[in-house]
């Protein structure tokens, strides 16, 4: 019984690494069509980490262990969050030990390593870079904080996998908050995953970058690991959505079996296809919003938020613990 | 927004074949084939104005359009030279620029292939040398393939660097081989 939870712990986590870069993927084609343009390969994320990492490394001469460790530092706290979190079954041994709190803490660890890895090398873009990635994060954090505690409320835990498994167990419940939190959370997801309204990932503009300004020293493997990290958060918060606003066909605790392992899959995989097209869709059809706009942008996902919670509290508290 | 969205759909998708190359190298399916297999479609292009009037830029610009979509074919252009592949240079290089021309050259990951693109790229153009400038791209820094044309249009800089590319990863091959044997 150990060794199959086990399994299927690891099972989640390699299928959140091999199909990260898949959704990054889908997200560009996507786009691509929406420009009225021939879409790359789907595979085209996985083409560029393999040239990359066949490449030779040109590190710059003042480069510190600290910007050369940042690279596996980022991958392993995007491996591990994706080990905490509930994308296919909720029976996790790894959840048990963190919750969506320690998930918040991972992700700001790596925000952190970044950020000083950017300001390693002392060039002013990526100081830049650092400093604007620094005050984004530090503005959506207590707006994730404040989505989360929705959930929290709703069902009594701060653990994902209970979120998820509470759902399961009173699947009519639609409480009016879930819909503040969910606008909060696709608000908090853009922002802090380089997406249009604060960030384009397409930029060559140095003065506009955010995220990009951050890798601009990187090169070959340690370049693929980065962009491979960040392919893996936009995954893990995709996934953490999906255990917060649509939990469905994620294998809850206690129903066993291959049948639901697969369905859980095949669920997932169709609801990143939805997503990735909607998150193609709201980057096509809005424009970036000038720097000084994402305070005002990130303060109203955070009162959305907080609306949620007071609605939830002022309409009598239904709570499944 | 919904007239964007009704602009989209209205539109379709505009991008057009890619072109072929010069009419003695193979047809264009082997081309694609073999950046395919060698590069993994996925080829960065650092561009560095030395000095150019801004003609070659404007074309460089059409080709990342909808009609020629170089991002289609797996080609970007990047934002920094650590992640490049391809150095493509415009204009002649002038004084102020042969240092910053042979920072970025340095900074890029091996393998690597230069590109002179435009006359003065290839020779100096009108410029020529001078005291303000150093002539051909090649005098500052090794090149592996000159696209010549003031400008040259946006089918040819593409066949250009497919072309180049192609020839830099055979001469690799070979010294591959070489070193095997």
């Amino acid at each position: 019984m150990r060794e199959i939870t086990l399994a299927r712990q690891l099972g989640e986590v390699a299928l959140a690494i091999a199909i990260a870069p898949l959704f990054t993927g889908w997200i560009a084609q996507c786009r691509a069509w929406m420009q009225n343009r021939s879409a790359p390969p789907l595979l085209q994320p996985y083409r560029m980490l393999r040239k990359l990492f066949q490449k030779d490394v040109a590190l710059a001469t003042e480069a510190s262990p600290l910007f050369r460790a940042t690279p596996y530092v980022l991958f392993g706290t995007m491996v591990l969050a994706a080990a905490i979190i509930p994308s296919l079954a909720t029976d996790l041994p790894f959840a048990q030990a963190a919750d969506a709190i320690a998930l918040i803490g991972l992700f700001a660890t790596a925000r952190v390593f970044q950020s000083l890895a950017a300001m390693d090398i002392g060039t002013a873009f990526g100081t830049m870079g650092a400093r604007r990635e620094m005050m984004v994060g530090f503005l959506a954090e207590p707006a994730l904080l404040m989505v989360m505690f929705n959930a929290f409320l709703l069902y009594g835990s701060t653990a994902l996998p209970s979120l998820v498994d509470g759902y399961a167990a009173h699947p009519a419940l639609i409480d009016p908050s879930v819909i503040f939190a969910a606008i909060a959370f696709l608000m908090v997801l853009l922002a802090e995953n380089a997406r249009i309204p604060i960030d384009n990932p397409a930029t060559h503009l140095e003065l506009t970058m955010i995220h990009e300004a951050m890798l601009l020293e990187y090169s070959a493997r340690h370049l693929a690991l980065m962009e491979w990290a960040s392919s893996l958060k936009l995954f893990n918060y995709a996934c953490v959505g999906f255990a917060l606003f649509f939990p469905w066909g994620i294998a809850t605790h206690g129903v066993d079996g291959t049948g639901t392992l697969l369905l859980a899959i095949v669920a997932l995989l169709g609801k990143l296809a939805v997503a990735g097209a909607v998150l193609a869709l709201i980057e096509s059809i809005s424009a970036k919003l000038r720097l000084f706009r994402a305070p005002e942008y990130l303060a109203i996902a955070f009162l959305l938020a907080v609306l949620g919670l007071l609605v939830h509290l002022l309409l009598g508290a239904n709570t499944h613990a | 927004m919904f007239d964007v969205i009704s602009l989209m759909l209205r539109t379709g998708i505009l991008t057009e074949r890619l072109p072929a190359r010069s009419p003695e190298s193979p047809p264009l399916e082997s081309v694609q084939e073999d950046i395919r297999r060698i590069l993994g479609r996925a080829l960065c292009i650092r561009h560095v104005d030395a000095g150019s009037c801004n003609g070659c830029e404007l074309e460089l610009q059409a080709l990342n359009n909808p009609y020629y979509n170089l991002e289609g074919a797996g080609i970007k252009f990047v934002a920094s030279p650590r992640h490049a592949d391809v150095l493509l240079v415009t204009g002649p290089v002038s004084a102020n620029m042969e240092e910053a021309l042979k920072r970025t050259y340095g900074a890029i990951p091996d393998p690597k292939v230069v590109i002179a693109v435009g006359d003065c790229g290839a020779c100096g153009g009108i410029f020529g040398k001078s005291y303000a400038s150093r002539g051909s791209v090649a005098d500052v820094i090794p090149v592996h393939r000159v696209i010549p044309g003031c400008p040259p249009e946006p089918a040819k800089i593409l066949a250009g660097i497919l072309d180049a590319v192609v020839s830099a990863q055979g001469q690799a091959s070979k010294r591959d081989k070489a070193k095997r044997s």
